[in-house]
């Protein structure tokens, strides 16, 4: 699992079947002072994040365990909306 | 498995029910030498593991849904899974 920075919405009229439906977010995945680690990336959303949220995500298989139904064709969800990290110097 | 540092704990109101109640920390991966060795991630904590603690953290889902033994669909990839006192290298 990793934390990540919600950049924008990703709309796609034509996807693969089970993922009718789904909320597709861009995210910037990030280290624990909110400094950008890796590429963007676009991900399922289960916690109705929004734009701006620091949230952490779960990657490969297990990203489709947090979708339902869950046998879809998904490599990373937002499995939760992060409130705070008590690290010296993070992101409030 | 990864040897890691517990960086900070974290917390979130809103989050897949999965992780309701759980313990969630920021780790840092470390090298033999104990420094810093890649990027920090995210896990939940099944020792009682505090800040600072060096640990072993298992970072594969089957591994996980073995020991939460919370069935088969459990989103949660990586999860600390023991505290190390010491570790010992050839050179």
């Amino acid at each position: 699992m990793y934390l990540g920075i919600v950049k924008g919405t990703v709309v796609a009229d034509r996807k693969a079947s089970g993922l009718e439906g789904t909320k597709l977010l861009l995210v910037q995945p990030v280290d624990e002072h909110g400094a950008p680690v890796g590429d963007v990336q676009a991900a399922v959303d289960r916690v109705q994040a929004g734009v701006g949220d620091l949230v952490y995500l779960v990657g490969s298989r297990e990203a489709a365990l947090a979708c339902d139904p869950w046998f879809v064709p998904v490599d990373a969800a937002i499995v939760g909306i992060v409130d705070g990290v008590d690290v010296p110097g993070a992101r409030p | 498995m990864k040897c890691c540092r517990v960086v900070g704990p974290m917390w979130a109101t809103v989050k897949h029910p999965a992780f309701a109640g759980r313990t969630l920390f920021v780790v840092q991966p470390l090298d033999e030498r104990g420094t810093d060795a890649g990027a920090s991630f995210v896990a939940i904590d099944h020792v009682q593991a505090g800040v600072g603690d060096k640990v072993l953290v298992l970072t594969e889902g089957n591994g996980v849904r073995q020991i939460l033994k919370m069935g088969d669909q459990v989103p949660i990839r990586s999860i600390i899974v023991g505290i190390v006192d010491h570790v010992e290298t050839g050179a």
